[in-house]
């Protein structure tokens, strides 16, 4: 059997590299999807066709394989993320202190429900299933940055200083 | 690398300490940095250089008591300051070797006695990225004693002389879970560590590996030489990342010490360790899940058997236990199977970690030896449920578990208790509810979570929790009826019993246990349309004109 030749870079983008490198980096097998994909969504904040295409031909697994992976885990995103992202944390202890009230808020504010960015790609509104900070409820993620106890005036207040900006 | 080597390595940190005349040790845990424990690090090393004063500011893993965060305990006094903010810094300085900054000290004697510390042993003693500060309070002595002074089999019957059971919620026998790996044939084996702690409202998983990588690391090893494998991986959600940097981290450490790799301490023992990343789906945690994801696929569960011990990762016999159950490991080792045996109750031994948050003034992280009575936990060491309002519930296992009234705080914490009172052990989170949580709303809550999390491989689950979820949803908004309520009764069941795993096999426990201590409140919004929490949004009933 020829030896396998992975496929070439999409582009001489440089974060196909990194991309290349974390398959390289296991041998190309099969079982490196998940990881790659990792990869491509913390390089280009998300997964498009070209990255999944790639990704599928370099590790050789079938492209509805691929795809049926990404759509299974919900951290896989096929959307561009928006300038910003509010995440509000739904976890049991964040919903107990009213997490899906400060969630409500959020959407009327954006005009967008969950999953979704606003029409200018201002501010994504995203829901996490726990964070793990669970004693400082109710949490929402600011760009990545924790915020415990939140207030329906701080989250507005965050909401707007973005919107403006 | 060898015992000696490693206790020269303990006795130079030692030293490097004694140079100190102060230990400042701030807790770095989510909790803390989130309000800002990285500036209060800087501005007592800058406090600390400007004074002339002999002070080591040092970042450790989670003290416990985030509710009082940022934390910042001084030592050799043991003084802990509570809401300490980087302004704070000059004056807790300037007070070292005088009286301590009283309006920052805090008093949470009771919160601590009660609590036996084995697997948070060394939070908050050690700066979890420091291999050296995790040897100097006894680690990896376990691991090198095991290779140099036990059989595989010496170590398996210590572990199950301890006691030990798993501690991501199935409760089975960590030492027979061990020996039937053992016993599988094949050269090749896998040791697997489930860190995909999916339960929200729990994070004991990842404040361990975040706070002192290398005593999962150790564990895994251990269990590793007992079992007969050379290969590990360590399964952790992507939405730690803090985690996955300190595991990176704490791995290359080890294996620049020679504690993972080729032929540690010396043996002819082989063991590294690959960490992989989850990607946000609750049913990974269940093990054949797990194996799938940790080959690259969809994280679809599998019938058993055949059980992973036999048959998992690639087709070999795979050891797969939670980050606290190896966790418990090194110090079962090191002090012996009967020094774990001796604490707990009857058929649960040990402690447990639980994360207690929700209504309750101390939330945070405990350490409690099993058998402790719930409140003790909910009073004692939690300081009871704050703003005049009054307990409720308890809610344990998360969405596999169930609510426990709060008539049944006498119960004592163990394994077969919760489960006879329609809960269970559950990873660890524990989330305390008051008169201002719905209990039927915490079900629907629930079961909406099962339902966005079913993988969609077995009926039962996948439409038995959608329709659950319709029902109770309409229980809620006041349009449910009497009829509906039997077809939920129903419905936990057929999902209870026909379900492929774990997930759907406990999706109704939340349902029941509310439907069989909070019944008056399915009444109150079926027959009577109110919520008595005033939770649920219930529409006036719209008079039909005949």
């Amino acid at each position: 059997m020829p030896a396998f030749t992975p496929p070439p870079l999409p582009s001489d983008d440089k974060r196909w590299k990194i991309v290349n490198g974390t398959m390289r980096k296991n041998g190309f097998a099969r079982h490196a999807l998940i990881e790659a994909l990792h990869t491509v969504q913390s390089s280009f904040g998300y997964l498009d066709d070209d990255s999944i295409r790639f990704v599928a031909r370099s590790l050789r697994v079938p492209l509805s394989q691929a795809y049926g992976v990404v759509t299974f885990y919900h951290y896989f995103s096929l959307k561009p993320p928006g300038q910003h992202t509010l995440t509000v944390c739904a976890g049991t202890a964040c919903y107990i202190k009213g997490a899906d009230k400060l969630l409500a808020e959020a959407e009327r504010k954006l005009a967008v429900a969950q999953g979704q960015t606003t029409p200018d790609g201002k501010v994504s509104l995203m829901t996490a299933r726990c964070v793990g900070a669970c004693s400082r409820a109710p949490v929402v993620l600011c760009d990545g940055e924790v915020s415990g106890e939140m207030s329906h005036q701080q989250l507005l207040a965050q909401l707007e200083r973005w919107t403006v900006e | 690398m060898n015992l000696d080597e490693l206790e020269l390595i303990a006795k130079s940190v030692r030293q490097e300490n004694a140079v100190y005349d102060y230990e400042l040790n701030v807790c770095m845990d989510l909790a803390c940095a989130s309000q800002g424990a990285e500036k209060l690090r800087e501005a007592l090393i800058a406090e600390a250089d400007a004074s002339g004063k002999k002070v080591l500011v040092r970042r450790t893993g989670c003290m416990g008591p985030c509710s009082s965060g940022p934390l910042l305990r001084v030592d050799p006094d043991e003084t802990l300051y509570r809401h300490v903010r980087e302004t704070h810094a000059q004056a807790i300085v300037n007070s070292l070797g005088g009286q301590p900054v009283a309006e920052l000290q805090c008093d949470l004697n009771e919160h601590f006695d009660k609590q036996v510390r084995v697997v948070l042993e060394n939070a908050g003693y050690i700066d979890p990225e420091k291999i050296d500060d995790y040897i100097s309070r006894d680690g990896y002595k376990a691991l090198l004693g095991a290779l140099t002074e036990m059989t595989p089999q010496g170590v398996i019957h210590r572990i199950t002389e301890s006691g030990l059971r798993g501690r991501g919620g199935g409760g089975y026998p960590t030492g027979l879970k061990w020996s039937t790996v053992a016993k599988a044939g094949g050269d090749v084996k896998y040791v697997v560590c489930n860190g995909d702690e999916g339960d929200p409202g729990a994070f004991m998983d990842r404040s361990v590996m975040e706070g002192d990588p290398h005593r999962v690391l150790e564990g895994m090893a251990i269990a590793a030489y007992g079992v007969g494998a050379s290969k590990g991986f360590i399964y952790v959600r992507a939405e730690y990342p803090v985690a996955v940097s300190r595991l990176t981290t704490a791995i290359r450490e080890a294996r620049r010490r020679g504690l993972l790799g080729s032929g540690i301490g010396g043996t002819t023992f082989n063991f590294d360790i690959e960490i992989r990343l989850g990607a946000g789906a609750f049913v990974c945690g269940e093990e054949t899940a797990l194996i799938a994801s940790i080959e690259g696929l969809r994280g679809t569960p599998t019938p058993r058997p055949p059980y992973p011990a036999v048959s998992g990762l690639w087709g070999r016999p795979t050891l797969i236990n939670n980050v606290e159950t190896y966790a418990n490991v090194a110090p079962i080792i090191r002090n012996g199977g009967k020094w774990f045996f001796n604490m707990g109750s009857e058929r649960s031994k040990g402690t447990k970690v639980f994360a207690l948050t929700g209504r309750i003034t101390n939330t945070g992280l405990i350490e409690v030896p099993l058998g402790i009575k719930l409140h003790e936990i909910i009073d004692d060491i939690g300081g009871g449920v704050p703003g005049g309002h009054t307990l409720k519930a308890v809610q344990t296992g998360g969405p596999s578990g169930g609510c426990i009234p709060a008539h049944m705080l006498g119960l004592g914490v163990s394994y077969d208790a919760l489960m006879a009172a329609g809960s269970i052990m559950g990873s660890g989170g524990m989330i305390v509810m008051d008169d201002t949580s719905c209990m039927v709303n915490v079900a629907r809550y629930f079961i909406e979570f099962c339902m966005t999390e079913s993988c969609g491989k077995c009926i039962p689950c996948r439409a038995g929790t959608a329709q659950m979820h319709t029902l109770l949803t309409r229980i809620c908004q006041g349009t449910g009826t009497m009829e509906d309520l039997d077809l939920l009764i129903d419905l936990c069941d057929t999902v209870k019993n026909t379900s492929l795993c774990g997930l759907g096999q406990t999706a109704p426990n939340p349902v029941l246990s509310t439907l069989k201590y909070f019944h008056d409140e399915y009444i109150e919004h079926i027959v009577h349309k109110r919520c008595p929490a005033g939770v649920c949004n219930i529409q006036a009933p719209v008079e039909v004109l005949a």
